[in-house]
Order: structure tokens, then C-alpha cells, then sequence
């Protein structure tokens, strides 16, 4: 088995939006060679021991979806060990004998589901040859288990321990040639494991990248312009380099031209780095600075002026057609009924538990690092660009990072932590402040979407129009700003079409859990549920008839697609699945007998995105002052036919909802370019007291297991509008739910 | 140069979290002595005492962190916002990113390094069998203010969790494990009694 290039471009894809665009063109080409993937044995991801310890190579970064646990639980099994006798080892960066390491777009279950379980079968496979060969048996009279090779005919066994030298040696069978599992014998996959690294966070140990720590290691803050990409004009250096603990003071002149269109990793902020002793000693030092910055081009942005452009553009025809199909304005015309609405949504942050930050240590010539980035070969060639050195020449080690969602996938801080490195010629650890890690996030950029449905006298959909405003220049958007041509209900109504309009946007932006769905669900399912409302129908069976009705199914050869967005032949929104995860929640939250009491409801939404299926009922009520309770969620999800590690995967659930409910409190404006917000009390995010009972359930179906971190998210956000709708009669339409006069309780 | 552009009033958050018994501020602590500018200053830490030559309003954070090399209190927000920094000063949680080491050097302070000898604190022992962490990064800021709240409430409800808990922030979303392993470690605790 081999993941060829064409493979996992399908698979990249999935992470969505301009993403797809951004992160798996260039980077994937310089990774590895086009057509020679990498061909993966069980001794590099296999150890053991002669006690019969086996050690398991993790290839992917973690930061918190349970990668460390997942990937090593597909080789153990098919390998045949007791799991308590795995030891599981972070791979350092090298693509060559490990493939793709990165964590994102909910793709390593895809991708690893059935390689891992490839290499174990493989490595069992050298066990048997080694006990066949010493034996002098046929093979095949060889079986295994818990970590023992038995021959019954002769009664002979032996300890994987005592054969993993033999076994080692020995040439690997080619992958795609072992055999595997049937799944009702699996041991360790559908059992639930706990985190491999859970007793080390309990205990507090040292394994974040926060906590790196090198002899002769000192400690770096940033100051950067209050405006993307200003650059530093003058600064009172001399004075900072006197404090107490300070050792170096750089002005960083940065690689960033602000322009219309910015891409994915645009290059170096411009700044001044303090480097001190500690780290306290740099930010104290930092309030001293006197810095008058060249602000450029990016002061002149602002929301307001984004909003102002945002409604000028949907008044105006649209400048790129995603997809169209049937007479969409004749729909229009002879329909019964049109209803017209227009979402607005926020910039966010990313707001990871732990902020920003990198070690290196530049010695001789060469770089060693030590990085929380999901996207780590990718970070080495910027590295290497920026520091004018060979990805040769520089070693990753890849240290757990205190959640993503997508922010590191990025690698900003990995580049500026080497370039502070190599300009003192000692190991450095840099760390952003929280002020810091919000006004220069890569956010997911804010939009406004106009949509338009008709309806006929049975109140059936008759044509669907959406037309998203979002930011870039032309056909390129930017980051997390691109939509896909088959995003729902692409496909269902009769007649269908889907713009996109872009206007600049001098600022970062990125990939966040869910890129592009975990709002475009929003809008949609959102709107569906006003257009079923006003066909006087129930939003569930108005959904699922919606379903039933599919009038033309996306294709991924179609000339109709311009988007950067390009799903694939699996991504291929199945209907049966998206209306039974509906059909699941609808019958666990008791959706059909909810009753109906003023200030109370219940509201339904389900998406489809990242291979995954999710439907989520949320039952909230609103008091006289617009504060909204959530009292209970139901979510069902279809992510194929095996949970591979149960109470991750509910944790990953509760996860999703509870971090889409967080989103839609919170914003990011700017005023004359400066971001307004600076950290939790103005970026919230949800407290243990507003976080309701959530069930999750699982619809298994006969496809091959698909990932969680993402699909979970996006339905809980329309889930609780519709809910305070059916609650107050009041629909939201633009986020965050201050905006619209509402807030949590 | 570093801006501040605080929409919210935070004076309100601060006089909220100051009527809860465990959410500290710094001016609680009244026993503040007057330092000067180098003299060391002594730390009763897990039951070690160390002395360490910092500036006296350096935050208990960063010398935990960066000084004597505990690593497990972590960094989140540098204004008690978020939870992640807590540690227990004389048996009641603190957020560390807010005191001033100053102000701490008669009161045993305990970081999450020091919660039990050999990690099975009931606290540690539900997070564990509860498989409570998804990144972790918040987790040892979670377990102290569990295990200050299970010290003065054994027996906390539901809402009591919510009241206690709700200082420290989880953007994975690992809250209703922890409230599970909240109420495993009181029945834990009192079963072994």
C-alpha cells in the first residue's frame, strides 16, 4: 500500500477552503519527489525489545485529537500485541520512511487507517517468517497472538522479543500483499485506550513546546507594529539592550509587501526581538520600547470599511461563478414564494490553550528544532528559504502542541524562533504573549453571504442562490475564504448557483477546525431552516426531503468549478448519510414529540465535510434579557464503519460542539488596521457553567473510517440559532450572537 | 508599546472571580512585605525551600517556570483569565500569572509537580481513568483548582463544580469529563476514609 501523490492531493483537498489551495500545492511538491511516495516498513515504525516491549513510531504531531493514540492503535493490532505493552515514540520529522506527518483537515484516519495497519500486519508477517525459518515449519501453520508466535502442530511458541532480531532482518513484505484482520477480531481498535500521554499531563511533566529546555537555552519576545506588516521606522535600542537580563535586541525587517491578495505563510512579520535571560526579562523590557513604526498600507483597514465593501459587492453583480445549473432567475420568477436573507460573520482567532512559540538552537552551521507545528516539512522549507540553508541541514523534532485547530499548521513562529537562533548563534526559545497570539493570528477571515430561495405552492424548493462575499483578489481568495462548489445544497435544488465576490484584505488568514465549513453550515443551515419555516413545514422533514430530491450530484470533472476548492471522489456528499446521521439525532433527541413553550426550543442542523457526517439538535432556551441557556445537545455522526478509539472519539464530539458554541461569541474587529481584541475577556471562550449535557452517537456504515477533529464542529453552530429562533421567533443572522442582541447566559 | 484595547470591563471579571474563595488576587495576600531590590527571596515550594534572586513583584509563574524549572504550571493569558497558570498558595488556588512572588514567600505553595507523591491524588486518579485531556495544556491549571475546590467542598454538586471551575478555560472542550472526574474523585475520596 502506497499513498501516492494523487491520493493524498485527493486527501488535502479535504482540508477545505483556499486552504486546499495553499497548503497542498507547493509544499507537497517539494516534500516529496512526484510519483516516488515513500515506501513504509514495519522496522520503521516497529521496535521491540527482548521483554517483549514494543515501541511504536507516532508519525504525526499531536495537539490534543488523540494522534498519538490512533496511529500506533492500527499497527499494535494488526502487529497482534496486548496494548499494555506498547511504549509509543514521537517520529522526528522525515518523510521519507514515515510519509506525510501533518495533522489537519481530519485526514489521518483516512490516510492511516489502512497503511498502520499495513506495517503492523507486515511486522507480524517478519515475526512468523522468523519463527517458521527457525523452526523449520511452513508459515502458514503460524499464527500469533498477544505477542507470541504458536505453532499448534508441534506445540512450539515463542515471544516476539525473542524473534524481533531474526524478524528485523529479515526483507519486508511488500504492504499491499499482508493480510489483514477480519474487524470482529479486533483487540485494540473499537476498544477504548487511554491517552499515551495522560499520566505524564496529570503528573505535569514537561512535554509542550512551552517547555523545551536547553543548556544555555535564552528566551526571545516580539514586538511587532500594531498593523500587519509595519515595519520598524526607529526604536530606542540602545536603552532596551541595558535591562536587566537582556542580551540581544533585533530588528526583524520581514519579508511581507501588504497587498490585495495575502497567501498562506506570506512570510516573516517585521518586528524587534528582545532576547533576555528569562522570558519575563524580555517582556519587561519590552514595555520600555519606543518604537515608531512605518504602518504602510493595512492602517487604512478596517471593519466598518470591510462591511460597507462587503454590502456594496452584493448589491453588484457577482465577478466569479462557482457552479450554476438550471434557469435559476425563471426559478425565481414562477415560484410561489422568494425569501431573501444576508448572513454576516466575524473574524476569529485561533486561541490555542498555549500561544505561539518555537525553540531552536543554530550551532555550526545547522538548525535543530523543536516545534508544535502540524505541518512540520512544510516549516522546514520556509526555514530553510528564509535562513538561505539546506532542509539538510536542519533536524525536527516534533513536541506536543496545547491545541491547533489549525493554527499550526502554520509555521510564523517556527521561522522567526530559528532566525532569532541563528542571529545570536545560541538556542533560543521564543513565545508569544496572548496579547500577541491574537492580533497577529492567522484568523478566519470574517464574510457575507446573500441567499435567495423560491419555493412553490407545496412549498418544495424550487431554486437556491448564494453569492459569498469574502476576501482576496480575482480567483484567489484568501485562506479559509474560498468555498467549494459542492458545498450544501449544491446539487439538491432544481436550479442552483453559487458566486463568489472577493475584495482585499491586507491581513493573515488561515485554517481553523473546520476551515470554510465551520461557517458556510452556518449560513446554509441556517437558511434552510428560514426557508422551511416560511414553507410552513417542519425543518427536519424539510431536510430530509430536500435529500430525497437530488437534482444534480456534484462531479469532480464538471466545467462548472473555478473554486480552489477540489473535492474528490470520496468527498462526494452521499445523501443516505446525511440524511440518516438527521434521522438519528432526530429520533435520540426526540425531535418529532418536542414540545412547544415560549422562550424554549429546540433547533436541528447537520453538514457534511472532511469525510464525515455529523447532525446535531440543540434544546435552549432565552430569557427576557436575550441570555441563552443551552440545556442539552444530541449529536450523531457517520464517520464509517469503525470508531477506531471510542471515548476519544465521544471526547472529540464533545469537543466540536463545545468549541463551535464558543465561536459564535466571539469576534475580531479592526480599527484603522489595529486588531481590537487582546485576550480572553474580549475573545471568549465558553466556561464550564455554560456548557451543556451532550450525547453523542454513532451511525456506522459501510465505509472506511474517517476523522473526527473537524466534521463535529460546524452543525452545532446553526443548531443553537434555529434553536433560539424556534425559542424567540427571532433568526439570527449575523454573528457573533451579540450582534445580534443575544448572549450566553 | 504594547496596546491595550479592553472592550470589557475587566474590573468586573476581577470583583467576580475575588468573591469566590478560590480565585485569588494578589492583594489578598496581606502579609506583602516591602523588598528591596536584591534581596532573595524564599520559597516554600512542594515542601522544598528554595531561595531565589528575583524582583519581588516578578509574577509566581514565571519563577515556578523559568527560575526553579517546574514546568507543569503553565502560561495562557498573563491576566487571570484563563486558569491554566494555577497553583495552590496555602491550600487555595491561585492564579500564579497574578501573584506577585513577593507576596507568597510565608504560604506553601503547592504546584501540580507536588499534588502527591507518585500522581494519585483522587484528583489525578479520575483524570486518568476518565481519560479526561485532549492537548492537555490546561489540564494542570483544571486539576489544581478540582483539588482546591475537593479540599474545602468534598462533596461539591453540579453547580458548585460549574461555580469553581468556570475560571479555568478548556478551548478543546473537555469540561463535562472533568466535571465527571470531579464528582469520581469525591466518591473516591470519601470511600477511602
Amino acid at each position: 500500500m502506497r499513498i501516492d501523490r494523487r491520493t493524498f492531493l485527493q486527501l488535502g483537498a479535504l482540508a477545505g477552503g483556499g486552504l486546499a489551495l495553499n497548503l497542498y500545492h507547493s509544499p507537497l511538491a517539494n516534500a516529496q519527489e512526484p510519483g516516488a511516495p515513500p515506501d513504509l516498513t514495519p522496522q520503521a515504525f516497529i521496535k521491540i525489545a527482548p521483554d517483549g516491549i514494543v515501541t511504536i513510531m507516532a508519525r504525526a504531531s499531536e495537539t490534543g485529537q488523540g494522534m498519538r493514540n490512533m496511529l500506533p492503535m492500527l499497527i499494535a493490532e494488526e502487529l497482534d500485541v496486548d496494548w499494555k505493552d506498547v511504549r509509543v515514540q514521537q517520529a522526528d520529522l522525515d518523510e521519507k520512511i514515515y510519509g506525510r506527518q501533518f495533522s489537519g483537515g481530519s485526514a489521518n484516519t483516512p490516510m492511516g487507517w489502512e497503511p498502520m495497519r499495513r506495517v503492523g500486519a507486515a511486522g507480524r508477517q517478519l515475526l512468523i517468517s522468523a519463527a517458521a525459518q527457525t523452526w523449520g515449519v511452513p508459515e502458514a501453520e503460524c499464527t500469533t497472538k498477544s505477542g507470541r508466535v504458536l505453532h499448534a502442530a508441534s506445540g512450539r511458541s515463542a515471544s516476539y522479543g525473542e524473534l524481533a532480531d531474526k524478524a528485523a532482518a529479515l526483507p519486508a513484505p511488500a504492504l499491499s500483499t499482508v493480510k489483514l484482520k477480519d474487524p470482529k477480531d479486533y483487540r485494540i481498535i473499537g476498544h477504548s485506550q487511554a491517552g499515551v500521554d495522560t499520566h505524564t499531563i496529570v503528573t505535569g511533566k514537561p512535554i509542550f513546546g512551552i517547555d523545551v529546555t536547553l543548556p544555555g537555552m535564552l528566551h526571545a519576545a516580539i514586538q511587532k507594529a500594531p498593523v500587519f506588516a509595519g515595519k520598524v521606522k526607529t526604536a530606542n535600542l540602545d536603552e532596551i539592550k541595558k535591562l536587566p537580563g537582556v542580551r540581544h535586541v533585533l530588528v526583524i525587517d520581514g519579508g511581507i509587501t501588504p497587498a490585495a491578495f495575502t497567501p498562506w505563510e506570506p512570510g516573516m512579520e517585521p518586528g524587534i526581538a528582545i532576547v533576555a535571560d528569562t522570558w519575563w526579562q524580555a517582556q519587561q523590557a519590552r514595555k520600555q520600547l519606543k518604537v515608531e513604526w512605518d504602518l504602510g498600507p493595512a492602517a487604512a483597514q478596517s471593519s466598518e470599511s470591510f462591511a460597507r465593501r462587503a454590502e456594496e459587492l452584493l448589491q453588484a453583480p457577482p465577478v466569479n461563478t462557482l457552479r450554476k445549473y438550471g434557469d435559476v432567475d425563471a426559478a425565481f420568477k414562477s415560484s410561489a414564494k422568494v425569501v431573501e436573507a444576508t448572513y454576516q460573520y466575524p473574524f476569529i482567532a485561533h486561541v490555542t490553550m498555549e500561544p505561539q512559540g518555537c525553540t531552536a538552537h543554530w550551532k555550526d552551521g545547522k538548525l535543530e528544532m523543536w516545534t508544535t507545528s502540524t505541518l512540520p516539512a512544510n516549516g522546514r522549507e520556509l526555514i530553510a528559504k528564509t535562513l538561505g540553508i539546506k532542509e539538510g541541514d536542519i533536524t525536527t523534532h516534533l513536541v506536543r502542541g496545547g491545541g491547533s485547530f489549525g493554527r499550526r499548521l502554520q509555521n510564523d513562529y517556527a521561522v522567526e524562533a530559528a532566525w532569532i537562533s541563528k542571529q545570536v548563534d545560541a538556542p533560543v526559545k521564543l513565545l508569544w504573549s496572548r496579547e500577541d497570539d491574537i492580533a497577529h493570528d492567522p484568523f478566519r477571515p470574517g464574510g457575507t453571504a446573500g441567499l435567495k430561495a423560491g419555493l412553490d405552492a407545496q412549498g418544495k424548493v424550487t431554486a437556491w442562490r448564494h453569492h459569498l462575499i469574502t476576501y482576496g483578489e480575482g480567483k484567489q481568495f484568501t485562506s479559509g475564504g474560498g468555498i467549494g462548489s459542492d458545498t450544501f445544497p449544491s446539487g439538491f435544488p432544481p436550479a442552483y448557483a453559487l458566486h463568489i465576490t472577493a475584495q482585499p484584505l491586507m491581513l493573515r488568514t488561515g485554517a481553523l477546525r473546520a476551515p470554510g465549513d465551520n461557517i458556510y453550515c452556518w449560513v446554509a443551515q441556517s437558511f434552510l431552516d428560514e426557508v422551511a419555516h416560511e414553507a410552513g413545514r417542519d425543518p427536519l422533514e424539510f431536510q430530509l426531503d430536500l435529500l430525497s430530491n437530488q437534482q444534480a450530484p456534484w462531479k469532480a470533472s464538471g466545467k462548472d468549478e473555478v473554486g480552489d476548492h477540489e473535492p474528490t471522489g470520496q468527498s462526494v456528499l452521499i445523501p443516505e448519510r446525511f440524511k440518516g446521521v438527521l434521522e438519528l439525532v432526530a429520533e435520540k433527541s426526540g425531535w418529532a414529540k418536542r414540545t412547544k413553550e415560549p422562550g424554549r426550543g429546540m433547533g436541528i442542523a447537520a453538514w457534511f465535510c472532511h469525510l464525515g457526517y455529523f447532525a446535531e439538535v440543540a434544546d435552549v432556551s432565552v430569557d427576557a434579557n436575550n441570555k441563552v441557556t443551552v440545556h442539552h445537545v444530541w449529536a450523531a455522526g457517520d464517520v464509517g464503519s469503525q470508531i477506531i478509539n471510542p471515548r476519544a472519539a465521544e471526547s472529540m464530539g464533545f469537543g466540536g460542539v463545545i468549541d463551535g458554541m464558543g465561536e459564535m461569541a466571539q469576534e475580531i474587529t479592526l480599527s484603522e488596521g489595529r486588531v481590537a481584541q487582546s485576550n480572553f475577556h474580549n475573545h471568549p471562550l465558553l466556561r464550564m457553567r455554560q456548557v451543556p449535557p451532550i450525547e453523542v452517537y454513532w451511525r456506522k456504515t459501510d465505509y472506511a473510517p474517517t476523522g473526527l477533529g473537524e466534521p463535529t464542529l460546524p452543525p452545532i453552530l446553526p443548531a443553537v440559532s434555529n434553536a433560539i429562533f424556534a425559542a424567540t421567533g427571532k433568526r439570527i443572522r449575523t454573528l457573533p450572537l451579540q450582534k445580534s442582541g443575544f448572549s450566553w447566559a | 508599546m504594547v496596546r491595550s484595547n479592553s472592550s470589557f470591563p475587566l474590573a468586573l471579571i476581577r470583583a467576580r472571580f475575588r468573591s469566590r474563595s478560590e480565585i485569588p488576587n494578589s492583594k489578598q495576600f496581606s502579609r506583602a512585605k516591602q523588598w528591596g531590590a536584591d534581596m532573595p527571596l524564599k520559597l516554600t515550594i512542594n515542601n522544598v525551600v528554595s531561595t531565589v534572586d528575583v524582583p519581588p513583584d516578578t509574577p509566581l509563574l514565571w519563577v515556578l517556570r523559568d527560575v526553579l524549572n517546574y514546568k507543569g504550571t503553565k502560561f495562557g493569558c498573563g491576566m487571570g483569565l484563563c486558569g491554566a497558570c494555577t497553583v495552590m498558595v496555602g491550600g487555595r488556588a491561585v492564579r500564579s500569572c497574578m501573584t506577585r512572588v513577593g507576596t507568597v514567600t510565608d504560604d506553601a505553595i503547592t504546584t501540580i509537580e507536588g499534588l502527591s507523591p507518585d500522581g494519585l491524588h483522587p484528583v489525578q486518579v479520575a483524570w486518568e481513568a476518565l481519560d479526561v485531556p485532549q492537548c492537555g495544556y490546561c489540564q494542570a491549571g483544571q486539576i489544581m483548582s478540582a483539588a482546591a475546590l475537593l479540599a474545602h467542598t468534598p462533596h461539591p454538586t453540579d453547580a458548585e463544580i460549574d461555580t469553581a471551575m468556570s475560571g479555568n478555560l478548556c478551548r478543546c472542550g473537555t469540561y463535562p469529563r472533568i466535571r465527571q472526574a470531579i464528582h469520581e474523585a469525591a466518591e473516591a475520596a470519601a470511600s477511602t476514609k
